[in-house]
């Protein structure tokens, strides 16, 4: 295999490093900090702009995500779907909406945590860091779809082995070596985010309430069992 | 049947003077820190007036409580199941600090600091959140004592159904009339916070039924403090975690009163247990507004009937407990007496801290200069008092004035009782029909008297054993329990990797 040793740092040794950050940060931080894991909602100090940067965003950034998680996971069913040009349209045009409506949201948010001093004094230096890496990211796939298109059936063809060689520990950069230097930014950056991920506000993700859906209504808890 | 002991409270109102000495004991001992700087875990309003938050009782702005739906089952108003998806990104009725208000203090250094000018150098008020500079518009107790207040006590919420001359009446000069409200938790027996909280993060404590907020399972979803009509659960912005009034159980658990019990000066608060039916909470919480009240009465248990005291046994209330609510003051006042009502019940959280509705001046607008106590009806100016009945109905009655007219007759009642028989310008035949007018026997009213005007503390507070050595007995083997204990362990021993 002849690759440079840039893309193997960056595209074997960097995944794995981040990979593992946070699957043990993430496990150590809930076991010995499990008060740090909270949304951090600035939505006390101010009511009124929060709805239109934070629903925006989160909605955009989830269907995001759906989208990239779905495409590893059923691949061929995406290729299949794309088969016809106009359901490949609906869906890359979908996605592109998605994109920026997630773009428009964190930049909402960035706007609204930097201007106002209110809540500009609850942002940490790590809410910073991440805003950054957000909207690069967010920029950069935005990037992607337009001028780069029909990223649906090339992340079904190339991002989905790859990204299944890495999680079968038997990592093959080939697919993406040719890929074009917004892309491998995009990649770069997706990793470099869940390394960060323990670090940061990002783990109220994994702490989504749904016990909600099936506990009872009332919540009694007693010293002993009984 | 199901027994269930609660810690319950009783504030006598009459007996209120509003020093706000139980609010200053609470700041310093629990929320004097950054984050929790704004947060009154008790607080003393002024009624009529818009209390903390700004108009906290108006439901149709904060959406707080539980609604009765029109196939007489029960929601949140403010979230559900389905709701909560849409609702956790962005709270539709989440309050903002702005329905609070904006903590402050002085720029002191500026005293020592400022250059040599011709004006003495100022202390000017700073934001406590960013630092900044702020012009003042509202602070804690901010309407205190205005009453009359064409900005404040004129948008009473209690004051709907009131008529315009009695609106008018209450804010003309020389007629204005306010009492007392103090407020903390009251560590419902439904509380929508514990039903609202998507993480599960509150709880209610089985043995004793405080309602607690987990620090280390509340994610901030912000669910508990839109959906508590009382506004007592509170968000701490800085740790971004809600916390709310914990009836300082380790007060408690130590055989103290909480901080604002024991501190206060009037004297007004009472503590003690009550045993309830838990089986039985869904079908009151969900009768209709006009039977709230007995209801929730239904559910409290006579400590001294046999088979309740049976039942509270096999159910592991050991006997402490109900020794404690068998001497309960709150078992007296609300069930004995019934002179103490729960506030705002159409909230359907079940609230277990009980009011005695306050007595109030008559109205000074009597045909006559001097009000005849010996007219036919010796109850006349209860009805006739400055506060309107309806006023304290919607407050402490659901919108029923017969229970709050109840109350005010008894208190009356004793008053005349007790004036008969201590300085015995009123004859005893007159005292003695107002009593039984007033459902009142001389032994029953020299017990008000006596809890209302003797107390002593350990009257006032009759705390349960409720220490953790003694509370883990209630629910587990203690043999068990002294194998395993003692070792100072926060998270349970586990082996380590």
């Amino acid at each position: 295999m002849n690759t440079r040793p840039l893309d193997q740092f960056l595209f074997i040794a960097l995944p794995y490093v981040c990979l593992f950050t946070f699957l043990l940060m993430t496990i150590y931080r809930y076991r010995h900090q499990s008060f740090s894991y909270s949304s951090l909602s600035s939505q006390f100090l101010e009511n009124k702009q929060h709805f239109w940067a934070v629903v925006p965003f989160h909605y955009g950034i989830l269907a995001v995500t759906a989208g990239h998680v779905i495409a590893i996971l059923i691949p061929r069913s995406i290729l299949a779907w794309n088969s016809h040009p106009l359901r490949l349209y609906v869906l890359e045009i979908s996605a592109l909406a998605c994109g920026l409506l997630t773009l428009i949201g964190l930049i909402s948010i960035i706007i609204r945590r930097g201007a106002m001093t209110r809540i500009r004094k609850v942002t940490s230096v790590s809410d910073w860091i991440l805003f950054a890496m957000l909207l690069i990211q967010t920029a950069s796939g935005v990037f992607i779809a337009l001028f780069h298109p029909w990223g649906s059936s090339w992340f079904a063809t190339n991002m989905s082995p790859y990204l299944w060689s890495i999680f079968k520990l038997n990592p093959d950069i080939s697919f993406i070596t040719a890929m074009p230097y917004m892309v491998k930014l995009h990649i770069v950056l997706a990793f470099l985010t869940v390394g960060f991920f323990p670090f940061t506000r990002l783990v109220h993700l994994l702490v989504i309430p749904n016990p909600y859906l099936w506990r009872k209504t009332q919540v009694v808890r007693w010293y002993g069992r009984r | 049947m199901q027994i269930r002991s609660q810690i319950s409270m009783v504030f006598h109102l009459d007996k209120c003077i509003g020093c706000h000495t139980c609010s200053v004991a609470c700041k310093n001992v629990w929320t004097d820190r950054k984050g929790a700087e704004y947060m009154w875990w008790n607080n003393v309003e002024t009624k009529p007036g818009t209390g903390f938050p700004t108009k906290w009782e108006d439901q149709e702005k904060y959406k707080g409580g539980f609604e009765r739906n029109d196939d007489g089952s029960l929601s949140i108003k403010s979230t559900s199941r389905k709701k909560i998806i849409p609702n956790i990104f962005h709270n539709p009725h989440m309050p903002s600090m702005d329905d609070y208000y904006e903590p402050w203090t002085y720029d002191y250094q500026n005293l020592f600091t400022a250059k040599e000018g011709s004006d003495q150098p100022t202390a000017e008020p700073i934001s406590m959140i960013d630092g900044e500079k702020i012009d003042v518009q509202s602070g804690p107790n901010w309407d205190d004592d205005l009453g009359g207040s064409e900005i404040y006590a004129a948008n009473d919420p209690n004051l709907e159904g009131l008529t315009e001359q009695q609106r008018l009446q209450l804010s003309s000069v020389e007629r204005l009339v306010f009492f007392y409200l103090p407020r903390i938790c009251n560590h419902c027996l439904n509380p929508c916070c514990v039903a609202s909280c998507p993480s599960g993060a509150l709880y209610k404590r089985g043995e004793d039924g405080i309602v607690l907020i987990d620090q280390q399972k509340c994610r901030a979803w912000r669910s508990c403090v839109a959906a508590c009509p009382y506004k007592k659960t509170y968000f701490n912005w800085f740790t971004g975690k809600s916390e709310k009034c914990i009836l300082c159980f380790p007060r408690l658990e130590t055989g103290q009163a909480p901080a604002c019990f024991h501190s206060c000066v009037g004297r007004i608060r009472y503590l003690g247990v009550l045993l309830y039916d838990a089986d039985r909470l869904e079908e009151v919480a969900k009768l209709p507004d006009d039977q709230l009240v007995e209801g929730q009465r239904s559910l409290i248990m006579n400590p001294h009937d046999p088979a309740v005291i049976a039942q509270a046994k096999k159910d592991g209330l050991p006997d402490g407990v109900i020794e404690a609510a068998q001497n309960s003051p709150v078992y007296k006042f609300v069930m004995e007496w019934k002179i103490a009502l729960p506030p705002h019940i159409e909230y359907r959280t079940l609230p277990m801290l009980f009011y005695v509705p306050p007595m109030s001046p008559v109205q000074a607008s009597k045909p006559a200069d001097t009000i005849h106590h010996n007219s036919n009806n010796l109850f006349h100016d209860i009805d006739d008092s400055r506060v309107p009945m309806k006023f304290l109905a919607n407050l402490f009655g659901g919108g029923q004035e017969g229970v709050v007219r109840y109350a005010l007759a008894k208190q009356k009642a004793v008053r005349w009782h007790r004036r008969a028989e201590t300085v015995g310008d009123i004859d005893r035949e007159t005292a003695d029909r107002m009593l039984r007018e007033a459902n009142c026997t001389r032994e029953e009213a020299d017990a008000i008297y006596k809890l209302t005007a003797l107390c002593t503390y350990e009257e006032r507070f009759v705390i349960p054993p409720m220490n953790r050595e003694q509370a883990i007995e209630m629910m587990k083997e203690p043999h068990e329990h002294r194998a395993e204990t003692g070792f100072g362990f926060v998270g349970g021993q586990t082996k380590g990797i």
